[in-house]
C-alpha cells in the first residue's frame, strides 16, 4: 500500500544531531535531564518511548509511551486509492503552509495531540488552548515557582533536548526552540522549582 | 428491433395463462423500473417471463462472473442500458492484484453483435483498456452514457476516443479510477458541432485541459446539467464557465486557491448568484476561508454538499451550513472536528446522509479528527439521518446506543474506528454492545460495517436481529468460528459478506454451505481458512466458484484470500496465475497443473420450460420455487 506518513522518530534525530559537548558526555537517549544545565529546571527522568506492539491490542499505554508505529496494514483504514493519493500531498502542503506543528502529550491521556504554535499570539492563548484541549486547569505561572494553583504544568522540549517549563523564555524564543510539549502532573509538577 | 415472431410461436401453446396479448403485457411491464421487481415478475409464469425479458431495457449485473454476456443477450434481447460490476470491493483497498480480471472487453464484443443500439454503460471495478474504450466508441452509434467508477487499465487516450466518436454522448462520468492521466487533450476531441452533453464529470483527472476548448464545449451544450471540473480549473476559469452555464444543477468546482483580484471576485460572486438551480456542490479543493462566501448565493437550494476534499475548520463549515437549509447529504473531512459536527447538528435538520472522511488516516498519534461526540451531536440534530460513514479514532458503546436511539432509521451504518481492535475508550470493553444496539434498533438496516474490538457476541447480535441486512463488512473482529457462523445462520437477506483479518476458519467457512447460493459473494482474507477447506467447499457446492489467491511466502496450506460467488457459467477461464479457481470439475485436471478446460455448456441456461439441465437439475414447476435454481440463479446473479 502506498502512501502513509513517515513516523518521525525523535530518537534517530537525536542520534544524528551535532552537539557541543565534551567527549564522553554522550547524547543520552533517555529524556531525563541532568540538572546541571543552566536555567533549566530539573525534571524527573521520563520513560523511554514504548516498544512496538504489532497486535491490535486493547490497552494503550498511557502518557508518552505512545506505541511505536505499527507496521502499516495493507488496505487499512479502508480508503480508496484516489482519495489517499490526493490527500497525502495536500496534508503536507497544509502543514508546511500553516506553520509549526508540535506534538502535545499529557500524562494519563491515551493519545498525543498536535497543535500549530503559530496560531497563538502568546503564552496566555497557548495555555488556554491546552486547558481546553485536555480539559484541565494549568494555574498561574511564576518564574520562581513554576505553575501554582493546579496539579498540571506544561513543559516543553527544546532544540537541545532539555525539558523546560513553558514560559521560562520569551515567546519568540519559545516558538523557535520548542520541539514538543508535555503536560506533566502530580508530584512532578509541584516539585518543579527554579534552578538546578 | 421488434420481437422475433418465430420465438413467439415456440412458446405459444394452450397453457398460456394470461388473457393479454404479449404486446400489452410488455407495455405494462416496461413501466417497471426496479430490477428486483422485474426479477419477481419474471417468476410468475412463462408468459410474464417472456414479456419481462422482451421489455427489459436495463440490465444490472452485480458480479460480471456470475453470468456470461451470451446468456444475458439471449435472455434479454432488447437491452439499451447495462450496469456491470467486477472486482470484489476490497480491490479498492489494494487487496486484489491488478491483473485479477473483470475485463469488460468480452462483454463489449458480444454487445456489439447483440446490442448494437446500446445507449448506456455503467461500469464499476472493471478492467477497461483504451482499446475497449475505442471499440465502444466506434461500434455503438447510439451510445449516450458512459460512467466509469473505480475502474482501471485505461488512460486519457481512451477518453479521447470516446470524445471523438460518440456523436450522441450525453453523459461522461469518470470517477476515482486508476487512470493513466497522460494529458488533458482528450477534452479537445469533442467535435465543434457536438452539443448533446448533459453530464460531464472529470473531477478526478489532474492534467490540465485546454480551457478554451472546455469553455466552448460548455457554451454550446445548452442541456448541460452536471459539470464537475478538475483541480486544474482555476477560479478565473470557473467564473467563465459559470457564465456559460447558469442552468447547472450540479457543480464541481476546480481549485479554490486564492488568486482573484477584487474585480474578479465580484464577477465570480455574480456568477454564483446566477446559479439558482444548484442542488449539488463539490470539488472545492484548497478551499480557503476568504473564498467560501462566494459559494453562499448558490447554496439556497443545495441538497448535496461534498466537502470531502476541502480542509475546512469548524467555523468555516458552520458558516457554509448556515446557507444550506435544505441539505440532505453532506460529505466532509474530519478537519472540521466535533465542533464542526455540532454545527451540522444545529443547522441541518433535514440531513439524511453524512460521510466523514479522515484527512490524516495513517498518523496514529494525531487526533485531529472527530470522536464519538461529533456523531452524537449530529444525531441529536438530524433525526432523519439514515446513512452514515464515519472514520474516527475513538468511540464508546454508550454513544452508539444513543446515536441509534436518536436516529432509528439507519439503512447504512458504516463505522470505522481506525485503530484495529480498539475497545470502548472509556470502559475498555469490547464494542459489542454498540453494534448490538445498532441491529436491535435499526430494523431497516441494509448495510453495516463494524470495527473496534469485537467478540463473537457482536455477530450473535447481528445474526439474531439484522433481518434486512444485505451487505456486511468485518475487519479485525470476532473470537472464534462461532462469530461467522452466527452471521451465516442469521441474516436472511445477506448478499455480500466481506471479512478480513478475523479468526474464522474452515468450520466457519463451511457453515455457510446452504447460504452462499443465495448470496452474491463472500470475501475472506487473512483469516484461518485453508486450501483444504476451500476445496471441500468447492466440492460440496459445484454451483459456486471458489477462488483463492495466495500471498507471497505464505504457507502452502493457507488460503490467504478467498472469494466465493455463485455463477451459472462455472469457473472463469480468464483467471491469472495468481488466482486459483477451485471446482469439483477441475480437481482432477488440477493435479498436473494444467489449465482448466471446463465446458461452459454444462451450466447453460436451458430454454423455457421443459428442457432439463444437463447437470441433472429437475424442474419441479412453480409449486416448488426452491428447485428453480437456474432461473433463480439468474435473478440472483443480476441482483
Amino acid at each position: 500500500m502506498e502512501g502513509g506518513v513517515a513516523y518521525e522518530n525523535d530518537l534517530n534525530l537525536k542520534e544524528t544531531e551535532l552537539r557541543l559537548g565534551l567527549p564522553g558526555t554522550g547524547s543520552t537517549i533517555e529524556k531525563g535531564v541532568s540538572g546541571a544545565r543552566n536555567n533549566k529546571r530539573p525534571l524527573p527522568e521520563t520513560r523511554e518511548e514504548g516498544g512496538a506492539n504489532g497486535k491490535p491490542d486493547a490497552q494503550h499505554d498511557d502518557q508518552e509511551n505512545a506505541p511505536a508505529p505499527k507496521a502499516q496494514i495493507v488496505g487499512w483504514p479502508p480508503i480508496r486509492s484516489y482519495r489517499k493519493n490526493s490527500l497525502q500531498p495536500k496534508k503536507a502542503e497544509a502543514e508546511a503552509a500553516a506553520g509549526m506543528y508540535v506534538k502535545v502529550s499529557m500524562d494519563g491521556a491515551p493519545y498525543l495531540r498536535k497543535i500549530d504554535l503559530t496560531v497563538y499570539k502568546g503564552y496566555p492563548e497557548l495555555l488556554r488552548a491546552l486547558e481546553n484541549m485536555f480539559k484541565l486547569t494549568i494555574g498561574e505561572y511564576s518564574e520562581r515557582e513554576g505553575y501554582k494553583g493546579s496539579e498540571y504544568a506544561p513543559t516543553y522540549e527544546d532544540k537541545d533536548g532539555d525539558w523546560m517549563l513553558v514560559g521560562d523564555v520569551p515567546w519568540d524564543m519559545f516558538l523557535s526552540s520548542c520541539k514538543k510539549l508535555r503536560i506533566i502532573k502530580g508530584s512532578e509538577a509541584i516539585g518543579l522549582g527554579c534552578g538546578a | 428491433m421488434g420481437p422475433n415472431p418465430k420465438m413467439r410461436k415456440e412458446f405459444f401453446d394452450s397453457t398460456r395463462s394470461s388473457p393479454f396479448p404479449d404486446e400489452v403485457l410488455e407495455r405494462v411491464l416496461s413501466l417497471l423500473k426496479s430490477h428486483k421487481d422485474r426479477s419477481a415478475v419474471s417468476l410468475v409464469c412463462k408468459d410474464w417471463y417472456n414479456a419481462e425479458s422482451w421489455s427489459r431495457a436495463h440490465v444490472f449485473i452485480g458480479n460480471c462472473y456470475s453470468v456470461s454476456p451470451e446468456i444475458v443477450a439471449r435472455r434479454f434481447p432488447r437491452v439499451k442500458s447495462v450496469t456491470l460490476k467486477g472486482k470484489p470491493r476490497f480491490s479498492d483497498f489494494n487487496l486484489v492484484p491488478e491483473n485479477w480480471g473483470a475485463d469488460v472487453h468480452p462483454w463489449l464484443v458480444v454487445f456489439a453483435a447483440k446490442y448494437p443500439f446500446l445507449e448506456e454503460l455503467r461500469l464499476k471495478r472493471m478492467a477497461v483498456s483504451d482499446e475497449s474504450l475505442e471499440f465502444l466508441a466506434i461500434n455503438f452509434p447510439n451510445f449516450k452514457v458512459l460512467s466509469l467508477l473505480s475502474c482501471d487499465g485505461f488512460s486519457t487516450d481512451g477518453l479521447a476516443a470516446i470524445a471523438t466518436h460518440c456523436k450522441n454522448l450525453t453523459q461522461l462520468d469518470i470517477q476515482e479510477n486508476g487512470i493513466d492521466d497522460k494529458s488533458g487533450s482528450w477534452l479537445s476531441c469533442f467535435p465543434e458541432n457536438f452539443t448533446s452533453l448533459e453530464v460531464l464529470n472529470f473531477a478526478n483527472l489532474n492534467t490540465d485541459v485546454n480551457f478554451d476548448a472546455l469553455e466552448r464545449l460548455v457554451s454550446r451544450c445548452k442541456s448541460l446539467k452536471v459539470l464537475k471540473a478538475s483541480k486544474s480549473i482555476s477560479l478565473e476559469h470557473l467564473q467563465r464557465l459559470l457564465v456559460c452555464a447558469p442552468q447547472l444543477i450540479e457543480l464541481g468546482t476546480g481549485s479554490l486557491m486564492p488568486e482573484l483580484t477584487a474585480c474578479q471576485y465580484a464577477q465570480l460572486e455574480n456568477a454564483f448568484n446566477q446559479l439558482k438551480n444548484l442542488s449539488t456542490l463539490s470539488g472545492l479543493w484548497e478551499a480557503s476561508a476568504p473564498y467560501l462566501p462566494l459559494l453562499y448565493p448558490a447554496c439556497t437550494n443545495l441538497t448535496f454538499l461534498n466537502l470531502s476534499y476541502a480542509f475546512l475548520q469548524s467555523h468555516e463549515l458552520e458558516s457554509l451550513l448556515c446557507q444550506c437549509p435544505h441539505l440532505r447529504r453532506l460529505w466532509v473531512l474530519d478537519t472540521v472536528g466535533d465542533k464542526g459536527l455540532e454545527a451540522v447538528g444545529s443547522n441541518c435538520p433535514l440531513l439524511e446522509e453524512l460521510r466523514v472522511f479522515p484527512a490524516d488516516p495513517f498518523d496514529e498519534e494525531v487526533i485531529h479528527g472527530v470522536t464519538e461526540a461529533g456523531l452524537l451531536a449530529v444525531s441529536y440534530g438530524c433525526r432523519r439521518l439514515h446513512y452514515v460513514l464515519y472514520f474516527c479514532r475513538q468511540m464508546t458503546n454508550a454513544a452508539v446506543a444513543t446515536i441509534v436511539q436518536n436516529c432509528p432509521d439507519f439503512t447504512h451504518f458504516r463505522l470505522c474506528i481506525m485503530n484495529p481492535g480498539q475497545p470502548d475508550y472509556l470502559t475498555n470493553k469490547p464494542m459489542d454492545e454498540a453494534f448490538g444496539a445498532v441491529v436491535r434498533t435499526c430494523t431497516k438496516l441494509q448495510r453495516l460495517s463494524v470495527s473496534g474490538l469485537l467478540t463473537d457476541l457482536t455477530f450473535e447480535y447481528i445474526g439474531q436481529y439484522a433481518k434486512n441486512l444485505e451487505t456486511l463488512s468485518v475487519a479485525f473482529a470476532g473470537s472464534s468460528d462461532r462469530g461467522m457462523q452466527c452471521m451465516l445462520e442469521g441474516c436472511p437477506k445477506l448478499r455480500k459478506l466481506e471479512i478480513r483479518d478475523c479468526p474464522f476458519g474452515n468450520a466457519a467457512l463451511l457453515s455457510g454451505l446452504e447460504k452462499y447460493e443465495s448470496m452474491r459473494s463472500l470475501w475472506m482474507s487473512a483469516c484461518n481458512v485453508t486450501m483444504n477447506g476451500c476445496r471441500l467447499l468447492a466440492r460440496e457446492m459445484p454451483r459456486l466458484n471458489v477462488e483463492v489467491m495466495k500471498d507471497d511466502g505464505s504457507d502452502d496450506s493457507q488460503a490467504d484470500k478467498v472469494y466465493v460467488y455463485r455463477s451459472v457459467v462455472g469457473p472463469r477461464r480468464d483467471a491469472p496465475p495468481c488466482v486459483l479457481t477451485l471446482s469439483e470439475v477441475d480437481e482432477a485436471s488440477r493435479c498436473d497443473g494444467s489449465p482448466t478446460n471446463q465446458n461452459p455448456s454444462r451450466y447453460e441456461l436451458p430454454s423455457w420450460p421443459h428442457a432439463p439441465c444437463r447437470t441433472g437439475l429437475r424442474w419441479a414447476g412453480f409449486s416448488s420455487l426452491r428447485n428453480l435454481f437456474v432461473v433463480n440463479a439468474w435473478e440472483h446473479c443480476v441482483s
